[in-house]
């Protein structure tokens, strides 16, 4: 028996009554009071979620980014220090080892932000192409991460509007950290990083200033209703960006590892796409199921701000069009669904 | 707002958390807290057609929350006489009162025998202590 990682908040997760559960090899919280509570209040207002068990990887040295760029799917070019990128590590088949965020620190050293479940697999491929003057590093047990989400967050933080996808250093009463202006679950929000012992601090700062704390139930709920994959469900290393729809993150103009597949699927077409889904009929689709026109769920889940199941899953191209038809096997009975565009929540703008 | 954590005596316990209220002939099924609780908050009740058979230890339908499926197994077989509507839409109302409003079926049981074999509340706590 594996013996579960801790982040530095746990007893604070125990203290407050979180439902711990393992997840990736760590003990996290799914949730505090309530999934859709906690969901509605990242909607709402705030909502802070420790993310300490993601895995930060440094690459530094004069030839770092030479070595990204022949790694990674997006194109370091368009970015510099103080921005970020959403980008994908691909392996020869096109496949996705993992989607991760990538920091320009400085120019000779980027911060790369993997998903936990990850953290080993991408750390090692990494390292076994390192060239000389690039150093990878896994430097994850040394920060600890806190995602304040939601319309309210920067205000409550007392945090100026910038751009997504930049980044800057900062104070939150007293606590040094970095404000990553990333996150997961569509709203408005920051990811503060912090160092590992300072975590405890920030965490409890954050909550005096009102942010509800949120498990990782909510985030999964949350991040399906804006249709972002999740790595392990949506995208593996076996499906590829173009049928992914991660098209956007792929500069298939650069050379990097698997991109010749990849220009290829977009030129043939990929043969089944990965779509989001809004059930028709009262059920919830999940991960695993069967769709009867050719395909199968990746995610699924009740969305708490619709009140009705949602889902992504890959489907063939025939049928992939929004507006589709689609019918799910859920456990046996089938159960109408219809392929819709993306985000499938969208907030109304105030008229 | 969730129930506090109860076992009332009045009630007859399966180990795959149901409980069954027996009246007669007829015998009112639902969840128990503990089962409720490991759940979390529900989503969605798929339940068995009014007149369906059911049959002792078998799956009679299915409760959802956000995260998880379970299936809702029967302490008892006998014949569906009425479904709990206010469950199928309002599927909480199992978290707010698992033993009260949030039943989920009456049954007229086929061979009340089967009762005899159930756990009282001091032996389904005991069982639940040792989980």
């Amino acid at each position: 028996m594996q013996t579960l990682l801790r982040t530095p908040l746990h007893d604070r997760h125990v203290a407050l009554g979180a439902r711990l559960v393992p997840f990736a090899g760590w003990e996290m919280p799914v949730q505090y009071e309530g999934v859709i509570a906690e969901h509605r209040a990242v909607r709402s207002d705030c909502g802070v979620f420790d993310v300490s068990h993601m895995g930060e990887l440094e690459v530094e040295g004069p030839r770092a980014k030479e070595l990204l760029q022949g790694l990674l799917s997006n194109d370091l070019e368009r970015i510099g220090p103080g921005r970020a990128q959403y980008t994908l590590l691909t392996n020869e088949r096109g496949g996705i080892i993992d989607d991760l965020i990538v920091y320009a620190l400085e120019p000779t050293r980027y911060l790369l932000v993997v998903n936990a479940s990850n953290r080993e697999p991408a750390y090692a491929w990494l390292k076994e192409r390192e060239i000389r003057g690039s150093e990878v590093s896994d430097r994850s047990s040394e920060y600890g991460l806190l995602a304040v989400q939601g319309p309210g967050a920067l205000e409550r933080l007392g945090l100026p509007p910038a751009d997504a996808f930049t980044w800057s250093m900062g104070e939150i009463d007293g606590v040094e950290v970095m404000v990553n202006r990333t996150g997961y679950t569509g709203e408005e929000g920051c990811e503060l990083m912090t160092m590992a012992e300072d975590a405890a601090a920030l965490w409890d700062r954050v909550l005096a200033r009102g942010a509800r704390p949120c498990g990782l139930g909510a985030r999964d709920t949350l991040r399906l209703e804006v249709c972002y994959p999740l790595h392990g469900n949506d995208i593996t290393p076996e499906t590829d960006a173009i049928s992914a729809g991660l098209g956007f993150a792929c500069a298939l103009d650069k050379e990097f590892t698997g991109v010749e597949e990849l220009r290829r699927t977009k030129a043939e077409g990929p043969a089944r796409k990965l779509l989001p889904f809004v059930m028709e009929e009262q059920a919830i689709p999940r991960q695993g199921m069967a769709i009867a026109e050719g395909g199968e769920v990746t995610s699924g889940s009740l969305s708490p701000m619709l009140d009705v199941g949602i889902g992504l899953g890959y489907v063939v191209a025939e049928h992939a069009a929004r507006g589709s038809a689609l019918t799910i096997d859920v456990r046996g009975r089938p159960r109408r669904a219809r392929v819709v565009s993306k985000p499938i929540y969208k907030r109304e703008e105030p008229a | 707002m969730a129930a506090e954590e109860t076992y009332p005596d009045d009630l007859k316990y399966h180990r795959e958390h149901d409980w069954a209220r027996v009246e007669g002939d007829e015998a009112v099924l639902g969840i128990t807290w503990f089962a409720q609780d490991s759940l979390g908050e529900l989503v969605h009740y798929e339940p068995p057609a009014k007149g369906a058979q059911i049959e002792h230890e078998a799956a009679y339908g299915e409760v959802e929350s956000v995260k998880a499926v379970s299936a809702v197994i029967s302490p008892l077989s006998g014949e569906v006489v009425a479904v709990n509507e206010k469950v199928v839409g309002e599927p909480e109302t199992v978290n707010e009162d698992p033993y009260g409003e949030g039943w989920l079926i009456r049954i007229r049981m086929r061979d009340a025998s089967e009762a005899d074999d159930l756990l009282d509340a001091d032996a389904y706590r005991s069982f639940l202590a040792e989980q």
